[in-house]
């Protein structure tokens, strides 16, 4: 390819993004707001029967743990859009919600990628929770608290300290797991990049708008990530803000995963 | 003079932890503002016995009453059965417990440390609770420290609070597990101040320590403890001064030439 970097399209497309593109960008975004809420909350129920007095429901959280942790993301989402519609067990159709549309390939996305992180949430819960002394909850106990008021009031405060920073690589990693939505279909920004890119066969360029939009999302991530941690940490100690440049180099490296 | 009634009366209390049997018949009544010390080697099952006592172990054999009434267990068929949590939580309410390594909520205050479990145990209102708790801070010498977190306290300061916290339950027996051992020796006398004010006050105690001049001055009768069963008791005065020789005489020498 002679034709050189097309420095006019890059900016064009950084600077002043057509409406299509920013529609994938702005679905990316809150496909990834919704899954990784989703996620938290069926994570720490997942946690809770991991954890319960019950054997069967023990035994069900780990299930849960060890048959979404081990299959990738792509195959689970492929599975739940197309698999279930193709064997006619379910088909994601769209929903009207006073007077706006809820694609069914949204609803699988979320669905899937909830369903998904939950499991790595729950994982990040149990080992949250099992990092707390054990004479935290018999303290609890002895003072008369349930089981339930013991979480809420003791183990749930202290567990939400140690959970915030894998929380944030979490959520990094989901905003970059939403790429993969592209395989069922979704306009997100992947695929939208996909579509001009067949159109303009600017490969370079527009997969560079598209990184560099990625990494404009990791990192006010970062900072947010970051505001929150300062606010939930204890008063009492005092943390250094980060420089800059470790900040962003944490951006950088943070999250390499693969699902 | 008729006899105090009976608050707790433990007969014939078995305990394994596996192959290891850590209490081995152990009985023992307790009456309304009795004062009674255990003593014993590591590991005879001290803690351990003051732990089943508001279930916070499980028995294998034999029964704990609390006020004429099992923490634990409701009656079943052939054997007791254990109750569910949160009627455990419930009776477990009025005995209080001080454990050996303090176990205050870090996440904290002093002052919501002893005003937490009557808001969210008892539904007392906030604003009644926390005069409460500062009359109770007051009482164990620590009104300045209601604004301090655990990690900001001395260990003797925690431990006052953990007591206060105790008491703010307003319970009618109060067990301690060496409430002054993991203690800086400077720091034992202001507890154990506390603790005599308690005794004063007409509680009813239970105290594993090897504090001995707390349990000259203020016990009732003194246990000895060793591997899994009480081997003497009696008045401190007869059991730790007496001319004969007995095993009690024999451990506090030990421990004396220890120290
Ligand atoms: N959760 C447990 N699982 C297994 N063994 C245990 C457990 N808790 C206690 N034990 C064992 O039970 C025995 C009695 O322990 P316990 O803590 O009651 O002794 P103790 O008299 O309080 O000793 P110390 O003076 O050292 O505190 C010990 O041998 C201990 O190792
Ligand atoms: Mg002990």
């Amino acid at each position: 390819m002679a034709a050189g970097f097309d420095w006019a399209f890059f900016w064009q497309y950084l600077l002043s993004p057509s409406a299509v593109f920013l529609e994938g960008l702005w679905r990316t975004v809150y496909i990834s707001v919704v899954a990784q809420l989703l996620g938290v909350l069926l994570g720490f129920v997942i946690a809770l029967a991991q954890r319960s007095r019950f054997g069967a429901l023990r035994w069900v959280g780990r299930c849960y743990v060890w048959l979404i942790r081990g299959t990738p993301l792509l195959v689970q989402l492929v599975i739940v859009y197309n698999g279930l519609a193709a064997a006619g067990v379910y088909r994601f159709s769209d929903v009207e919600l006073g007077g706006f549309v809820l694609l069914g390939v949204v609803q699988a996305a979320v669905l899937t990628l909830a369903v998904n992180e939950a499991a790595y949430m729950a994982e990040i819960f149990r080992a949250a929770l099992d990092a707390i002394d054990p004479g935290q909850t018999e303290a609890a106990q002895a003072l008369g608290m349930t089981p339930t008021t013991t979480m809420r009031v003791v183990l749930l405060p202290q567990a939400l300290r140690i959970i915030v920073p894998p929380l944030g690589n979490e959520f990094n990693l989901m905003m970059k797991s939403t790429s993969l939505l592209s395989v069922i279909g979704l306009q997100e920004m992947f695929l939208t990049a996909q579509s001009i890119n067949s159109a303009t066969f600017k490969t370079f360029e527009i997969f560079l708008v598209v990184a560099c939009c990625y990494l404009a999302l990791t990192t006010i991530w970062s900072f947010i990530q970051r505001f929150i941690e300062r606010r939930l940490a204890d008063p009492g100690r005092v943390i250094a803000p980060p420089s800059l440049r470790s900040r962003l180099g944490g951006t950088l490296l943070a999250g390499k995963g693969v699902r | 003079m008729e006899p105090a009634p009976i608050v707790m009366s433990a007969r014939g209390v078995v305990k394994r932890f596996g192959d290891l049997c850590v209490l081995d018949g152990v009985s023992m009544d307790v009456r309304a503002g009795e004062v009674v010390v255990i003593i014993g080697p590591s590991g005879s099952g001290k803690t351990t016995f003051l732990r089943c006592l508001n279930h916070l172990e499980r028995i294998d054999a034999g029964e704990i009453l609390v006020h004429g009434r099992s923490v634990g267990y409701r009656p079943g068929p052939g054997r007791p059965v254990e109750e569910r949590p949160k009627v455990v939580a419930e009776r477990r309410r009025n005995i209080g417990f001080v454990f050996q390594r303090f176990n205050l909520f870090p996440h904290m205050t002093a002052l919501e440390n002893v005003a937490v479990a009557p808001v969210k145990v008892l539904g007392v209102p906030k604003e009644e609770a926390r005069e409460q708790a500062h009359a109770l801070l007051a009482r164990v010498g620590l009104a300045d420290k209601a604004a301090s977190r655990p990690s900001a306290l001395s260990g003797g300061q925690q431990q006052r609070v953990a007591i206060a916290r105790a008491l703010a339950m307003k319970p009618d027996l109060m067990l301690f597990d060496e409430p002054t051992s993991a203690l800086d020796p400077e720091m034992v006398g202001e507890v154990v101040t506390v603790m005599k004010e308690l005794v004063a006050d007409g509680m009813t105690m239970i105290v594993v320590t090897h504090e001995m001049a707390f349990a000259r001055s203020a016990a009732d009768r003194l246990v000895m403890f060793d591997n899994g069963v009480i081997v003497e008791q009696g008045a401190p005065d007869d059991l730790a001064t007496s001319a004969e020789e007995n095993r009690t005489k024999a451990f506090l020498r030990r421990i004396d030439s220890s120290q």
